[in-house]
């Protein structure tokens, strides 16, 4: 078992007891809800005659049902008027701080908790979404949730869960011109695959992510879970500080010494055990791509789509799968592949420093004929920020439509979606088969400059020839 | 509302592959919804209509089935327990296969559907007896941890934590997590963060 890991001080320091089952009751600093899955947990709730123990340890947003092109009410998809309805009846009667659309802080979840300065080194945060990881960038404890245990935090502010192990992931070294965070965390996940996390929390270590930015940080931590593992997180340092100063919810003046003081003793020791332990050298991570139905079949720009004869015996089926699924051949490159739709957004890859990357390489270019290609904020504030930078400027100028923020094409519950057999180029996080709304769609996933690139050429394209 | 579960017994659906997501198990279209009422017809639904009834959960000989028996890491992806709500809903009561996502393992216990783990090989086996014998009868025993089909016996695995909690009849958690309302402020007080952000 793992030892004097941040994991371990921060699980420690959040246990209520271990119940009969063995199972350790474990506190929830921070409660993260929104429309999809927290309905069935309200009306849970009120089966039983419980109520919310810590309202105030909740906080609600809006984000996967919302249209990104009108978003007049009530909105056009009367489900998606219901599921809004419901949260804003739940946010009120339980008192739930509630970011609507139109607040000006609403947005993707996993965005908007870092942005107004809820996500904290140190926390336990859970979701009834899967992408939770993300929070792990600060250093903290964060995982996604089912419904039912949506319910159980509402009336607990706890969960009955069973410790993780924890592996140290550690990469070296500076990235090489054109390779993002996204890059490097496709890359592990080819390597370890995607059930490779299961039953561990990644701990993201190594000068590679120390000189990374927080949003880079949250890019890999969010990907986490395409790996098997529950969580990812990354010990708080200076850069998560400097991050977190100022903005709304960080501990202010006094509180603020004493916040730094205790996050960086939450730090893993030098000495700390780990589980397991697997190095990368991030000279070997090139621009990556998915190819397949899984985010493990992943391949470098300049690699061929792999044969059978050199994957793993248990990799094979499920790659005659993506063969014909995905109508790419083996042995033939992905460079070049003709695309149909370019989107840049979701909680991967929607984050302002998201946008002004792909902007540079919109800059003074075209969207291809017959290429839809969108760009979708992660927040209000997000596109508020872009909007001041005149970004969206440059986007529409090069044939990019602009929207509204949400969760959009990334899975598809608005009305954003592929259409038949079309080819998405994505910096989203997961390309399973129909998960971009059409039942035969087709998604790559990759960086917002990868998909920047691949709208202006219309096809794959390796970005470093663009630099 | 708990109840034990010490074994559950019916006929089988085999469903071959790896890494099953829950995108696959209810696609997300399906989550516009504010009840699980209903997910049972729509489990699968665009595997099933792109295989033209020839899915497990659509061949006759499989109607009523309530062990699902799957391969590797079933159930990846995304957080929603609409996917075993919509199994469950069709009417699976019990999940035998190589391995599971926890997500997915976790909110199946929510629900007291016990997922078991088998080696790959009796996993394989496993589908092919209930392929060759639909209407035999499965039985998963969470007690002696082994899944009976037909002559085919084979050991299973669950961690003891969960398998307590079927056994026993606890696996609906929200019970006792409610009763440790001192111990649950008692372990918020010392936490720093909940002073400082109650003042922000």
């Amino acid at each position: 078992m793992s030892k004097g890991t941040l994991f371990d001080k921060v699980w420690d320091l959040h246990t209520v007891g271990i119940l009969p089952s063995g199972q350790t009751q474990l506190f929830i600093g921070l409660h993260l809800i929104h429309e999809v899955t927290s309905p069935q947990a309200f009306a849970m709730l009120r089966d039983r005659g419980l109520k919310v123990l810590y309202p105030e340890r909740t906080v609600a947003t809006v984000d996967h049902i919302v249209p990104t092109e009108n978003q007049a009410r009530p909105f056009a998809d009367s489900l998606a008027e219901e599921m809004m309805q419901s949260l804003e009846q739940n946010c009120a009667e339980h008192k739930i701080r509630f970011y609507n659309v139109g607040s000006g802080s609403q947005g993707i979840v996993h965005v908007i908790a870092p942005e107004l300065g809820f996500t904290q080194p140190g926390m336990t945060i859970a979701c009834g979404d899967s992408h939770t990881s993300t929070h792990g960038a600060f250093g903290a404890i964060a995982f996604g949730i089912g419904t039912s245990q949506v319910r159980d935090v509402l009336a607990s502010q706890t969960l009955a869960l069973a410790k993780l192990k924890v592996r140290k992931v550690e990469v070296n070294g500076p990235l090489k011109p054109g390779v993002y965070a996204k890059d490097v965390v496709l890359h592990i996940i080819r390597k370890l695959g995607v059930k490779g996390g299961v039953g561990y929390a990644y701990e993201f270590a190594g000068s590679t992510f120390e000189d990374m930015s927080m949003e880079e940080r949250m890019t890999v931590c969010n990907m986490a879970i395409e790996g098997g593992a529950r969580c990812g997180y990354v010990n708080p340092d200076a850069v998560t500080f400097e991050y977190l100063k100022g903005r709304d919810f960080a501990p202010k003046s006094e509180a603020w010494d004493k916040a730094v003081d205790w996050w960086q003793s939450l730090r893993s020791d030098a000495d700390a055990e780990y589980d397991d332990v697997v190095v990368f050298d991030a000279a070997d991570i090139a621009p990556t791509i998915t190819w397949g139905i899984t985010p493990g079949q992943g391949i470098a720009i300049n690699e061929l789509i792999p044969t059978p004869d050199t994957l793993p015996a248990d990799e094979e089926a499920i790659a005659e799968e993506a063969y014909r699924y995905m109508d790419l051949q083996p042995g033939q490159p992905i460079q070049g592949t003709k695309v149909d739709v370019c989107f840049v957004g979701s909680c991967t890859n929607g984050r302002i420093s998201d946008l002004r990357e792909a902007a540079k390489f919109a800059q003074g270019r075209q969207v291809a004929e017959g290429v839809k290609a969108f760009i979708v904020p992660g927040s209000e504030r997000v596109k508020l920020q872009a909007e001041v930078e005149g970004l969206d400027k440059i986007f529409v100028a090069a044939g990019f439509e602009w929207r509204e923020p949400g969760c959009s094409m990334c899975l598809a519950m608005n009305p954003d979606k592929l259409e038949g057999r079309q080819l998405s180029a994505s910096s989203s996080n997961r390309n399973f088969k129909g998960r971009q709304g059409s039942a035969s769609g087709r998604t790559l996933l990759m960086s917002p400059a990868m998909v920047v690139a691949a709208a202006v050429t219309g096809k794959v394209s390796d970005v470093r020839e663009l630099l | 509302m708990s109840s034990e579960v010490k074994a559950v017994v019916g006929r089988g659906v085999p469903l071959i592959g790896n890494d099953i997501d829950t995108d696959r198990i209810i696609p997300a279209r399906f989550l516009r919804c504010v009840t699980f009422d209903g997910l049972g017809a729509q489990v699968f639904a665009d595997d099933r209509t792109q295989t033209q009834g020839q899915h497990p959960f659509d061949q006759p000989q499989y109607q009523g089935a309530k062990i699902l028996a799957v391969n590797g890491n079933f159930g990846c992806g995304s957080s929603r327990e609409h996917a075993p709500q919509a199994l469950a809903k069709w009417g699976i009561q019990a999940i035998v296969g190589e391995s599971f996502a926890e997500i997915f393992f976790g909110n199946c216990v929510a629900l007291g559907v016990p997922c078991v783990m088998a080696a790959p090989e009796d996993a394989k086996q496993l589908q092919a007896a209930i392929a060759t014998n639909p209407e035999a009868e499965v039985k998963v025993d969470l007690e002696a941890m082994q899944v009976q089909c037909g002559d085919l016996t084979i050991a299973v695995s669950m961690a003891d934590g969960p398998r307590q909690m079927f056994t026993c009849g606890t696996w609906d958690a929200c019970g006792q997590l409610v009763a440790q309302a001192d111990h649950i402020r008692a372990t918020a007080a010392q936490l720093p963060y909940i002073a400082w952000s109650a003042s922000a």
